[in-house]
């Protein structure tokens, strides 16, 4: 961390204050659960289930939930759904976790240089932020994975592309304020280089609101890659994903509603999940912030 | 005012150069650039295709086509698309209705609703109705769209046949009444995540009204609750929703292509998704760019209406 003295630190990690009031925050903890659950589910869960999910069995296409051991039905391939939607985490889970990453470090990177430069660098790359913010971040995507080979690497930095622009701003706003405290004047006086001083010593402080905008942002990136997979442009088959487990749910709404209802529900429990635990998250690392 | 709005039109300028940066690069992302329509066609050499590329002047330096393009966009040459030859403002201009049908209907239920909720919350804090909607309104930020409208079909039109399952008006009957009756699942769909976003930010604006002291002076002339509500309260809220509505404008475009898909509804959306199918690279590169320029364009009318109604951002 910095080189500022921090407050005496606690003797145990769970007795941190934000620790402490994250596990006060009940959403937050339903959040933790429900995607350790999810994550567990996803990695251990087809070995333990009794279908494998790319094997078809045209006997028992369209096998509505609960039918022998096949606890969520079958597709109208006749392909185990649950054993489908356990695979499918894996790779909507990932996605939405890399992309994350990927759009936090670019994000955060622009903002530092933004806020600490300022000045016309600093006005040019927030103007660059507000024009990819102009665009629906949908089209863009849509745009650019039909422009590319969609491949889930592809997928994955396409998502972070245009989700990199909130990150970026909270850390402009936060670095901006940091810039001329007392402890970036020290490191200047000390002879500091400035990008010790900037990834060092500034950004460490903004560490809070980055956290929560990272975890909303995995939200947020799980939702866009199930928009585009449902519409054909994401991750393709035979590799499944949440998305495009829905992709053809449509036409069989009316006689199988399961192939609809199943993964929806697993895109929503995953995405409120990370919201929850985004909303907890603010309070423990008492972030000010959008009421959303 | 002046200089204000003076001001506030030279960075959407600004915004808008930058905008068209990004839409040119992306138009050169595309397999073969400009030429892709043509390298498709199997008579074509690739003698032809220089050839081309020369006429169209592709072999210029890139900074050089790009003042090119532009300068074509600004005159309202947005190109031509590739399916039916139609130019591409005409092209969005026959699915703007209803897109702007759509996303009108559905802000209008989300402004309504979401300020009701923002307003009760905000008074009845930390009350179960609070909580309910804190709540609610991260699960309904977490429901994708399109989902929620396959349920909404699923369940409104094939369990219970309310409403169609699909397009904008049943052909041969194009009354106002069957408009409505096939607008009403799509637009509560799209509202939904609005609602929830106009809710939150509604009892946040609320609650920083609800405490100055004017309203405490209004409650100390003896006005009653709901007056005090109304006319001092509401109004000052709404004040910073006026921005809010500007710039949830790409998120609600967003929603309107999503929406638009599951109930085939003929808008810019589906417009958007079609002509990706068929490589009609013109077409998705106007829509981009609009719906870019759409989003600028609202946030300038946004503030501008602000500035209007509050003296004190004039200033700042």
């Amino acid at each position: 961390m910095s080189t500022l003295a921090l407050p005496a630190a606690p003797a145990r990690w769970w007795q941190n204050r934000a620790v402490r009031r994250f596990a006060r925050h009940r959403l937050a903890l339903i959040g933790v659960v429900m995607i350790t659950f999810l994550t567990f589910a996803c990695v251990a869960g087809p070995w333990l289930l009794p279908y494998d999910s790319l094997f078809i069995d045209l006997r028992a296409r369209f096998s509505p939930p609960l039918t022998g051991q096949h606890y969520l039905g079958t597709d109208p391939l006749g392909r185990d759904i649950a054993a489908r939607l356990l695979m499918a985490g894996r790779i909507s889970l990932l996605v939405g976790f890399c992309a994350m990453v990927l759009s936090t470090l670019v994000g955060a990177l622009v903002g530092v240089i933004a806020g600490y430069r300022g000045g016309w660098i600093g006005a040019a790359l927030m103007r660059m932020v507000d024009a990819f913010l102009a665009f629906p971040s949908i089209f863009l995507v849509l745009a650019l994975a039909a422009l590319l080979k969609p491949s889930p690497i592809m997928i994955t930095v396409i998502i972070a592309l245009t989700s990199w622009m909130e990150v970026a701003r909270i850390v402009e706003a936060e670095v901006r304020s940091l810039r001329e405290r007392e402890f970036v004047q020290a490191g200047r006086m000390l002879g500091l280089s400035r990008s010790h001083i900037m990834f060092r010593e500034i950004l460490p402080n903004a560490m809070g609101p980055i956290i929560v905008a990272a975890t909303l942002t995995v939200a947020r990136a799980i939702l866009l890659e199930a928009y585009v997979s449902f519409l054909g442009y994401g991750i393709q088959p035979p590799l499944p994903s949440w998305g495009n487990m829905l992709n053809g749910a449509q036409q069989y709404l009316a006689s199988a509603p399961w192939l609809a209802i199943v993964p929806g529900i697993t895109i929503t429990m995953a995405v409120t999940s990370f919201n929850f635990i985004g909303d907890g998250l603010r309070d423990a690392l008492d972030v000010r912030s959008d009421p959303v | 005012m002046l200089v204000f709005l003076l001001n506030r039109l030279w960075q959407s300028a600004i915004l808008l150069v930058i905008v068209s940066i990004i839409g040119f690069t992306v138009l050169n992302m595309i397999p073969g650039g400009p030429l892709a329509q043509y390298a498709l066609d199997p008579g074509m050499t690739q003698a032809d295709l220089d050839r081309l590329a020369e006429q169209m002047g592709l072999n210029r330096p890139l900074p050089v086509q790009y003042l090119d393009w532009l300068l074509r966009m600004l005159q309202g040459d947005w190109g031509t698309s590739f399916r039916d030859g139609v130019p591409v403002l005409q092209v969005i201009q026959r699915h703007l209705f209803a897109t702007l049908l759509l996303m009108g209907s559905s802000t209008a239920i989300a402004i309504a609703i979401g300020t009701w909720i923002g307003i009760r919350g905000a008074t009845h804090r930390y009350s179960i109705f609070d909580y309910s909607a804190t709540i609610g309104a991260m699960v309904a930020l977490s429901i994708p769209t399109f989902w929620f409208g396959l349920v909404g079909i699923y369940v409104f039109s094939l369990r219970l046949g309310w409403v169609p399952a699909g397009n904008m008006y049943t052909i041969g009957n194009e009354s106002v009444l069957n408009y409505l009756h096939h607008l009403i699942l799509p637009s509560i769909v799209l509202s939904l995540v609005n609602v929830a976003v106009w809710s939150r930010y509604m009892r946040s604006a609320t609650l920083d009204v609800i405490n100055q002291d004017f309203v405490k002076t209004a409650r100390a002339k003896g006005l009653t609750e709901r007056r005090v509500l109304m006319k001092h309260v509401v109004g000052n809220a709404l004040l910073p929703m006026i921005t809010l509505a500007g710039m949830q404008l790409p998120s609600i475009l967003g929603g309107a292509l999503v929406t638009e898909t599951v109930f085939t509804w003929p808008g810019m959306g589906r417009l958007f998704l079609d002509s990706l199918g068929y490589s009609d690279y013109p077409v998705v590169m106007g829509l981009l760019m609009f719906s870019a320029i759409l989003t600028v364009l609202g946030n300038l009318i946004a503030d501008i209406v602000v500035a209007t109604v509050d003296p004190r951002i004039r200033v700042g």
